[in-house]
């Protein structure tokens, strides 16, 4: 099925039959409509209970109160102000632990005193909820920003630190004998064999840091308050604004599906030589 | 031995923050000494209060997480056995998977206000979707010619569900669970920090908010401990579980 000969321009097609061009916009269209269905489902019986009056407005808003919030928060710029300052907290957090994160896994793997030193703190650290450090990240950073891209970077760093690891653990012993068999130095036998080998498993680890990155940021948000889709919904809760509350929801619901897709995106792109951008995708 | 020189590293650092904090190099207000910690940690397991406010978090992570485990993997197993359930919620699953469920705190204060109620149902609605995901994927995956020959063998489709499509899916919905467990502590500490007057998390904002740093980093320890140790119980249990895989 995969074949070298294959040109990549042709792949986003591969998995649609072949048609008439315009059949074929059909299908995609028509396949797009069924895999949106349950959402659009989701969302009708969301305004059917909302308006059937079972439930008080207070409790569950219509989905059309809640987009005109939106639009009305998008329109006074309060919208796009909150989601530029949570999008930069976690973005920013988790860029740092990606350098970090990647550097820290790297050396690990190479140097055995890093290795001794960074193994138990990182099975230790893991699996702890390190939320609960919140409130002595703030007694030593203070509000605003640092506390909470700190905190994201912190979070965000436990996963791409295990996966760089596991990736370059993998590499196959047969390739770094032949680089090395060739000539490769320490440092080019790193950048041009390991690295490369080892990216599919540090995108893995990439794309399970992302979505606690954003959920870290929103969740300091909460716990702090200020600016922020995390502190605005907090503030709408506190002030009993029940379509402030439910069109935080939607907001974060499609950042979060955005910030995914853009990963796995990212990820075809990168690794479109990798032997896994030839399998099917699957939903 | 060989596990004192693993876990060195660790005793360096508590040794390490005991110095820091002893030498006045960073104030004791902003890093209590361990051993203050560990003072504050022994005079708070003897108050009554510590144990109900743990009790507490313990049951509403528990209790969240049951359902979440037993509604998540039906769910998932069932869309990767029924087509069209497949079809009308993979869009709805794919979407809701990366929302960062904390944003479901105020909705669900609002809906069923300040007790256990409204943690029991963020745990829950929070630690779903990485089950029902870990069922879907593990069923999914369930060898063709396994369900194929025990077809041919005269198994009736739930036979099959039963003995070859949940076993095979076992292994990736464990893995669920271990997702799970790890949402359940930070969905469980948020919430209880942000809407609650009982709980661990509860406690970790009165005391810091009363200035007693010291008892503050003990029940903060204390969290950050139990979720370790789930995390390991749950693994030891798992690999248990798994025995007949090997």
């Amino acid at each position: 099925m995969a074949r070298v000969s294959d040109q990549p321009s042709m792949r986003p097609d591969a998995s649609l039959p072949l048609e008439r061009p315009v059949g074929g916009m059909l299908i995609a269209a028509r396949s797009v409509f069924a895999r949106s269905l349950g959402i659009i489902l989701l969302i009708v019986a969301w305004e059917a209970v909302a308006r059937s009056g079972s439930v008080t407005p207070f409790l569950l808003p219509t989905f059309t109160a809640t987009m005109t919030r939106i639009w009305s928060d998008t329109l006074s710029g309060e919208l796009l102000g909150n989601l530029g300052v949570t999008i930069y907290r976690s973005i920013a957090g988790f860029a740092i632990a990606t350098v970090l994160g990647i550097a820290l896994g790297t050396l690990m793997s190479r140097n055995r005193l890093v290795r001794w030193f960074f193994d138990p703190i990182i099975s230790v650290g893991f699996p702890m909820p390190k939320i609960a450090f919140l409130p002595i990240v703030i007694l030593w950073l203070g509000f605003y920003d640092v506390p909470k891209i700190s905190m994201v970077a912190v979070e965000a760093i436990f996963p791409i630190v295990t996966a760089t690891l596991i990736g370059i653990q993998g590499v196959e012993r047969e390739l770094l004998w032949s680089a090395r068999n060739m000539g490769a130095n320490e440092r080019e036998v790193v950048w041009h064999v390991v690295m490369p080998a080892a990216f599919p498993q540090i995108m893995t680890g990439l794309q399970v840091a992302l979505p606690i990155a954003l959920i870290v940021a929103i969740v300091t948000e909460m716990l702090m308050g200020g600016y922020g889709v995390g502190g605005a919904m907090i503030n709408a809760s506190r002030l009993a604004d029940s379509r402030g509350v439910f069109a935080g929801i939607v907001e974060i619901a499609v950042i979060g599906f955005v910030m995914v897709k853009c990963m796995a995106l990212l990820r075809r792109r990168m690794l479109l030589w990798h032997q896994e951008a030839q399998d099917p995708t699957t939903v | 031995m060989k596990t004192f020189v693993r876990y060195l590293p660790l005793l360096l650092l508590a040794v390490a923050w005991e110095t820091v904090s002893r030498l006045g190099i960073v104030s004791s207000l902003v890093l209590p000494a361990l051993s203050s910690v560990a003072q504050a940690w022994f005079a708070l397991i003897k108050e009554p209060d510590f144990w109900s406010n743990t009790a507490a978090s313990l049951y509403r992570a528990g209790s969240g997480l049951l359902l979440a485990i037993v509604v998540g993997a039906a769910l998932g197993i069932a869309m990767a056995w029924w087509r069209p359930l497949n079809v009308l919620l993979s869009s709805v699953v794919e979407m809701f998977y990366p929302m960062p469920k904390t944003a479901l705190i105020p909705v669900t204060a609002l809906w069923l206000g300040f007790g256990d109620g409204s943690k029991i149902l963020l745990i829950f609605l929070g630690c779903m979707l990485p089950v029902t995901l870990g069922a879907y994927n593990g069923a999914r995956s369930s060898d063709r010619t396994l369900i194929w020959s025990s077809r041919s063998m005269g198994a009736s489709r739930l036979r099959v569900l039963w003995d070859v499509v949940i076993p095979s899916a076992m292994p990736e919905l464990l893995n669920g669970v271990r997702t799970a467990l790890a949402l359940s502590f930070i969905l469980l500490v948020t919430s209880e920090q942000i809407v609650s007057r009982q709980g661990l998390g509860y406690l970790i904002g009165y005391l810091g908010a009363n200035g007693s740093y010291d008892a503050m980093f003990a029940v903060v320890m204390t969290v950050a401990f139990l979720g370790f140790a789930a995390d390991r119980l749950y693994q030891v249990l798992m690999q248990r579980a798994l025995a007949w895989r090997e």
